[in-house]
């Protein structure tokens, strides 16, 4: 009898209980701990279900990326005055909301338990047409984010931009077109800065590599993009580089690249393949490729821009 | 096998459509300052130009216009419907963001030369989301698709509501933010399970397959628990009172107007396609219940505010209310169904047009006097004539008088009422009438008193015609002709897998 099935139920209980931990954690900080811990173990079950793309995104945006959104957001939220806080919230509404979490989850659970098995899947279509729109393409996941669904993938990244709008709108109105403020203490011989040399030119490459190998195995632009985006806020905390103003004209090209670029590609859908959206069989992989390319760049700044928060006007 | 391309003539203007302030969006973020405002103002007659070809071409083809993304066919591609309900809205939003749009430039004008400013970029970019958000709302056939567009309107709507930077914004904006992530995440908990069970999100597939199933219950309550939150549909209202309140005029009137709509429009897709083979009499009267409720409850809170806007956001409360009575009087295929279905969409429309008018005069009312307490008014009726005229035909339609699109909404709620049977209806419907006169009289009656009123500054009159302008639309909606009840009727699904 294989181990294996053991391991998942360990994995499953421990999952659960750090979910548990990160709820019930009084200290922000361990809260947050918790819940990047609780988003790497996730990543492992997404193995265990074989799907090695998801695990990445799970992994990079799910657990390293929010993570880092969240410690940057409770270190400022502990130099706002206590007292802003507003009254706890009392046993009776802490009961109501307890008793329909459980609910819900519960009865998700139970539906999840009757789904039809095998589960109703479009993938045999998508391989019967595997000549057609996801042409070249080894990597199905790919195929459906860039080709069947492109749409909603270009959406997507019109909503990025919108997200960091809306981070930016958040700051003061004499800040507005500076930097926003730097994200760690300057210290040129702390560790941060050694860690931040050796692992960034590293992590820059094995990012890259990831979008490369998307088209035919996991990865993709969304995790590569990820990947350098972390690459990036290291150099950042290190303080080897600083957060750029935010009316830079090369910031915003870089923010809208991906969208602009998968837009322009679908509007000329019509004379490349005759329909919006649609890329000539022929040409399919590299013109996906191209698209994904500008979506790298977009999604590796604009997550850092999102960590970085909105203009200060402060430089230290 | 690949299914045939459903795309029919005109479908490629539903794209184009949603395009448009995509590109808009990008344009403006890169060229930034004075010239994100050009870019929103100088698309807003191509947009409304694509929405009238829409309408047009779904009117004069008697059938939704439709279009298979990347000429893919459904359930393997994407694909955008627009029926005669989509061909109505889409018009509606066209009139009533650009109508916004020009109000808003006196206060979110960049001058020449001047550097770019956070409120004037944050705002053209977001009203330029909300319109493409909107769009796809009332255009998309794929519930993923749908929930990529209900983020869009959530990312685009929230960061107006805090535009001013004041600290009541920010927690208005941010518990506005928590109801409608909820909202969002249990929408898609509803699309992963639909997903699960049948392997596809195209609406009419869905339809054809659903069976009153544990899981479609399960994901039918996730969803609408999930949009009923972003609604503000009593008692998950809470975050809509100082969100709507406290945003400027101009985006207090499209996110009252259009944006809560907008998930109420999604509310309607899922139960009127994706659902009509369910026996779903239980959940309407729900639905119809809660509405009944939040007449009730918005009413009597508008009577308490001191502030003009904020009741004014109590009345969309209320008004919301009556939109989900449209589920008990136009759920299945009975002979009343139509008029349910007539009452509804007119209610959509009229509290559309006479809240936006609403709330832009009650910026230019704050504007001009320095503040908006409902018992400092006196006189300002006749300091401010134009303004106070279209608060009080605004009113008449909220009351439900005659002529009005508000009047023809209630009185066709009230025939679909006794024509069904369900007396209980119309109840809600006269009590709500009763009571938005109360409200609407509390600002009309010390207005139209005697008073000295200091004006800080008279509003310009092309503004005041803007607003009267949306006031006389949702007042000529009260003249709507047949036609434009047949145009309702294009697409919509009397029962599991059968199209009118």
């Amino acid at each position: 009898m294989s181990v294996l099935p053991f391991l998942d139920v360990a994995l499953a209980l421990l999952i659960v209980g750090l979910a548990v931990w990160t709820i019930a954690a009084r200290v922000l900080f361990a809260s947050v701990v918790g819940y990047v811990a609780y988003g790497l173990l996730l990543a492992l079950v997404w193995v265990r279900l074989y799907a090695p793309d998801v695990a990445l995104t799970e992994a990079a945006v799910g657990s390293g990326v929010t993570g880092v959104l969240l410690i940057t957001a409770g270190k400022r939220l502990g130099a706002a005055r206590a007292g802003e806080a507003g009254p706890a919230p009392g046993l009776a509404q802490k009961l109501f909301a307890g008793a329909l979490a459980l609910l819900v989850a519960g009865a998700l659970a139970a539906v999840i338990l009757i789904l039809p098995d095998p589960a109703p899947s479009l993938a045999p279509q998508a391989a019967a047409a595997a000549d057609g729109p996801g042409a070249g393409l080894g990597n199905p996941i790919t195929a459906v984010l860039i080709s069947y669904r492109s749409f909603d993938t270009m959406l997507e990244k019109v909503v990025l931009i919108l997200a960091v709008l809306g981070v930016w709108s958040v700051g003061a109105d004499k800040a507005w077109g500076a930097a926003p403020a730097p994200l760690g203490q300057r210290n040129p011989y702390g560790a941060s800065v050694f860690l931040a040399q050796m692992l960034a030119p590293v992590g820059a490459v094995i990012g890259v590599h990831i979008f490369w190998v998307g088209a035919d195995a996991p990865g993709g632009a969304f995790q590569g993009g990820a990947l350098l985006a972390a690459m990036w806020m290291i150099a950042m905390m290190a303080r080897i580089t600083e957060p750029p103003r935010i009316d830079a004209r090369r910031l915003r090209l870089a923010l809208v690249a991906g969208p602009a670029v998968f837009l322009i590609a679908g509007l000329a859908g019509p004379l490349m393949a005759g329909s919006f959206f649609a890329f000539p069989h022929a040409f399919a992989k590299p013109i996906i490729l191209f698209i994904e390319a500008f979506m790298l760049l977009s999604i590796a700044v604009a997550l850092p821009a999102l960590v970085a928060g909105p203009p200060s006007g402060r430089s230290e | 096998m690949m299914a045939p391309d459903p795309t029919t003539p005109g479908g490629s203007l539903l794209v184009l459509a949603i395009l448009l302030p995509c590109a808009g969006i990008i344009l403006s973020f890169v060229l930034g300052g004075r010239n994100a405002e050009r870019v929103a103002l100088g698309l807003t007659p191509f947009g409304f130009a694509l929405a009238c070809a829409i309408a047009f071409h779904v009117a004069s083809a008697g059938k939704p216009v439709v279009y298979a993304l990347g000429g893919l066919a459904p359930p393997l591609g994407i694909a955008l419907r627009a029926d005669g309900v989509s061909a109505v809205m889409l018009v509606a939003a066209a009139v009533i963001l650009t109508a916004a749009s020009f109000y808003a430039r006196a206060k979110f004008a960049t001058p020449e030369g001047a550097p770019e400013s956070r409120i004037a970029l944050t705002f053209w970019i977001m009203l330029q989301a909300i319109w493409a958000a909107l769009t796809i709302i009332f255009v998309g056939g794929d519930l993923f698709n749908l929930y990529v567009a209900l983020e869009l309107l959530t990312f685009a709507a929230v960061p107006l509501v805090c535009i001013d930077g004041r600290p009541e914004t920010l927690a208005a904006a941010l518990r506005y933010l928590l109801f409608a992530l909820f909202g969002s995440i249990s929408y898609l908990l509803g699309v992963a399970l639909f997903y699960g069970a049948y392997g596809t999100l195209d609406i009419p597939l869905l339809a054809q397959k659903v069976q009153s199933t544990p899981i479609v219950w399960m994901a039918a309550a996730l969803m609408t628990g999930g949009l009923l939150a972003k609604t503000a549909l009593f008692p998950l209202h809470l975050w809509l009172p100082p969100a709507h309140a406290n945003a400027p005029a101009a985006a207090s009137a499209v996110l009252s107007g259009l944006v809560v709509k907008g998930s109420f429009f999604l509310t309607l897709r899922l139960w009127f396609y994706v659902l009509p083979a369910l026996p779903a009499a239980g959940a309407a009267n729900i639905l119809g219940a809660l509405g009944s409720a939040a007449i009730i409850v918005g009413s009597v809170l508008a009577l308490r505010q001191a502030r003009l806007k904020l009741l004014i956001a109590y009345s969309t409360v209320a008004q919301i209310g009556y939109l989900f009575l449209v589920f008990p009087l136009a759920m299945g295929a009975h002979v009343w169904s139509d008029i349910g279905w007539s009452a509804g969409v007119m209610q959509i429309l009229a509290h559309a047009f006479a809240k936006a008018a609403m709330f832009l005069s009650a910026g230019l009312l704050a504007e001009a006097l320095g503040h908006d307490q409902i018992a400092r008014l006196g006189g300002a009726a006749r300091a401010l004539p134009m303004t106070f005229l279209t608060l009080g035909l605004g009113g008449l339609s909220l009351m439900g008088l005659p002529p009005s699109g508000g009047f023809s909404a209630k009185w066709l709620m009230l025939q679909a009422s006794v024509a069904s049977g369900q007396w209980v209806w119309t109840l809600p419907v006269l009590a709500g009438g009763l009571l938005a006169a109360g409200y609407v009289y509390r600002i009309l009656t010390p207005a139209l008193s005697e008073g000295d009123i200091v004006l800080k500054a008279p509003p310009k009159r092309s503004r005041e015609a803007i607003a009267l302008g949306l006031a006389l639309i949702a007042l000529a909606l009260g003249f709507a002709p047949q036609g434009f009840f047949d145009l309702l009727e294009i697409g919509r699904p009397l029962a599991a897998g059968t199209l009118r």
